[in-house]
């Protein structure tokens, strides 16, 4: 599991102020990776550190897809759904993974076990199809393969 | 005696097991009170091999492959670490035909050594192309590096030797150089196997790229969805600034050159040059209107050379062995080699370094060997998403920038992707254009909304409403894509469109002559 901490203001801006120096892009990088996503009071405190407007902030924090807006589970599952992974049935698995999971892309189980993402090529192509489980990737996935991650997850 | 047995840290032999492999040898080497260094190389890119375990004997590595943790007692009980027989041996590993096959050059090193070892990188011709660099002065290195003909390997192929000149003849005190390593193609991955598995060549590469336009600072900008390359990365700075390589004079010299790794934010488009650069300056990553050239005015304005991963691991190639040792390979004005990456679905995938000429049907059939599925091979995508999908009636198109440009197609990056024939071909054209929307930085309008009116379109044809109307009206599309997109996100996503539907027209339910203009 990724240890990612609960929102919390005070820790946002002690965050904010270590990498303020560094730009906006990595304030945000690292807000997202502490807390899993950019809450809206994130926007305005970014804003406020940096002397930008909410307006640039938010440019910035709603164009990359690595920066959520919701909290995610406990763990994400990125599976692959670019070209390689088409060739060796990653269309099949994916429609498997939401059946099982019972939600969406970019959805959350409503036990908070598992936030379920799209991604776009991991570069396991040879290896095809593939997922990254929080950071550890996962390929030549099949049918057992990705229920025995999944139910390993929601352990 | 100690014994040495190889198993790569690569992120896609991690993916198949490789660790559980390593900690599996690892334990059995204890219980039997073996002495056995397990050294985590990169990968040797036969990826239908992996995880692939390696053992040094008297005659050289003797390699077994795939291996799971199972099968760990039984390497042990056959003896694998005298090369003892075993079922899954696949005898010396400089032997195995689709290795020897090759000409490594920018992979030479690659699955050979300790990635974040310097003394392994050294001992195997490592910094060589540095030391003769530091010999030569700015002019020299960019007149060599412009006659080994080495083109960009990220996709465009522009001449290296011309944008480092370039930039070189640029005033000003600050200037950058830049390091693509946004490698979002699928079916590419060679950047982030050669991260991963040669990352000090990488480091070599920019310091000489430093030391030809007179830059101090290198930028590496890696995508988010490679931690393993990033880490690797990251690491290997830190060693090279310890032994000097890079921060102030390095290697004693009077040049002072240092790179930072910055991650991506899983956008597409930041693998385009100029969106690229944004990004590393914090904003959103849209694409900015050329000219004026990155080698002009770059990353905050300062002149900038931006290149992708092979061409400096190449470029600190030709440094090191000579301009004329590399130009001597290649085909055309492809000169080289070119490390193409076969994926998808193939029988044996992997990285397989060549120099330019040899045929997409060689590579297809002969060396990945047809379909993983066993079915028969009905297209296969070359480069990236942006690439055109390539029937078997052009398999005999040799490997080469301007043939490949010749059939509507591109090589890119170098990947190649196989499909078998249970493939829709509307369907993949219909995902080019909704891949597109997905990733669009929106600045331009026919890549924005182009994309959109695409996939509608697509959808009509599909469900036979007015299908040769609505494909003459897709043509057109295309053909305003193609045109007035700024970047190549817009202006390639018809490559693959147009190859399905001009190749594969009964996919689209039209006849084959509704289509040929």
């Amino acid at each position: 599991m990724t240890r990612r901490s609960e929102w919390s203001e005070d820790d946002a801006k002690r965050i904010i102020a270590a990498h303020a120096r560094e730009g906006l892009f990595v304030v945000l990088t690292a807000l997202n990776d502490a807390f899993g996503y950019l809450p809206k009071d994130a926007i305005g405190l970014v804003a406020r550190a940096l002397n930008l407007s909410r307006a640039e902030v938010h440019g910035v924090a709603t164009f990359y897809h690595d920066f959520r807006e919701n909290a995610p589970g406990r763990h994400v599952l990125k599976l692959c759904g670019a070209e390689a992974c088409q060739s060796m049935g990653a269309e099949t698995l994916a429609a498997q993974v939401t059946r099982e999971l019972g939600i969406g892309f970019g959805e959350t189980t409503p036990d908070e076990a598992i936030t379920l993402e799209r991604v776009y090529c991991l570069g396991l192509c040879a290896c095809a199809p593939a997922a990254l489980l929080d950071e550890t990737p996962h390929a030549r996935l099949d049918s057992n393969a990705i229920s025995a991650l999944i139910a390993g997850a929601r352990e | 005696m100690k014994r040495r047995v190889f198993v790569s840290r690569d992120a896609c032999a991690i993916a198949v097991g490789a660790n559980r492999v390593a900690a599996a040898i690892g334990e059995a080497a204890s219980r039997a009170a073996l002495d056995v260094e397990i050294v985590r190389t990169g990968s040797r890119g036969l990826y239908w091999l992996e995880p692939l375990v390696e053992v040094a004997t008297r005659a050289g590595r003797v390699a077994y492959g795939p291996i799971a943790p199972g099968d760990v007692p039984g390497l042990f009980a056959c003896g694998f670490l005298d090369g003892g027989r075993h079922l899954r041996a696949v005898g010396p590993t400089d032997s195995i035909p689709w290795l020897k096959r090759q000409t490594r050059l920018t992979f030479a090193r690659c699955g050979i050594t300790d990635p974040l070892s310097l003394d392994d990188y050294r001992a195997h011709a490592g910094t060589k192309g540095l030391s003769r660099a530091l010999t030569l002065g700015s002019e020299e290195i960019v007149k060599e590096v412009a006659r080994s003909g080495l083109r960009g390997r990220g996709g465009a192929g522009f001449p290296t030797g011309i944008k480092w000149n370039t930039a070189a003849e640029a005033g000003g005190d600050i200037k950058y150089v830049v390091c693509n390593a946004d490698e979002g193609d699928s079916g590419t991955f060679a950047d982030r196997m050669l991260m991963e598995g040669d990352p000090f060549l990488l480091i070599e590469g920019m310091t000489i790229a430093g030391l030809a336009i007179g830059a101090t600072k290198g930028v590496i900008y890696c995508r988010s969805e490679y931690p393993h390359a990033i880490a690797t990365m990251k690491a290997a700075i830190a060693r090279a600034g310890d032994a000097n390589l890079l921060g102030a004079r390095i290697a004693g010299s009077q040049y002072n050159f240092d790179i930072e790794v910055v991650s991506g934010a899983g956008s597409y488009v930041c693998g385009e040059e100029t969106a690229l650069l944004e990004s590393v300056e914090g904003k959103r990553g849209q694409v900015r209107a050329k000219p004026p050239l990155p080698a002009h005015a770059g990353l905050f304005g300062k002149p900038t050379v931006v290149n992708n991963v092979l061409t400096f691991a190449a470029a600190a190639w030709v440094l090191a062995e000579g301009a004329d040792e590399y130009r001597a390979l290649g085909y055309g004005r492809s000169r080289g080699t070119m490390p193409i990456q076969l994926a998808g679905n193939l029988k044996y995938p992997g990285l397989f370094e060549t120099p330019f000429g040899v045929t997409l049907g060689e590579l297809i059939d002969d060396v990945a060997g047809g379909t993983a599925s066993g079915r028969a091979v009905r297209a296969v995508q070359a480069g990236g998403p942006l690439g055109a999908y390539f029937p078997r009636a052009l398999f005999d198109t040799p490997y080469d920038y301007e043939a490949f440009t010749a059939k509507d197609g591109l090589i890119g990056h170098g990947g190649l992707v196989g499909f078998d024939d249970t493939v829709d071909m509307a369907r993949q054209a219909r995902f080019a254009m909704e891949f597109c929307a997905l990733e669009s930085c929106g600045k331009c309008t026919p890549c924005r909304l182009g994309s959109v009116r695409g996939m509608e379109v697509i959808d009509r044809i599909v469900q036979g409403e007015n299908r040769a109307a609505n494909a003459t009206l897709l043509k057109e599309l295309c053909e305003t894509l193609k045109f007035g997109s700024l970047c190549a996100l817009g202006g390639f996503t018809p490559y693959p469109v147009m190859s399905a539907l001009n190749h594969f027209p009964e996919d689209f339910g039209l006849a084959r002559e509704a289509v040929e203009v």
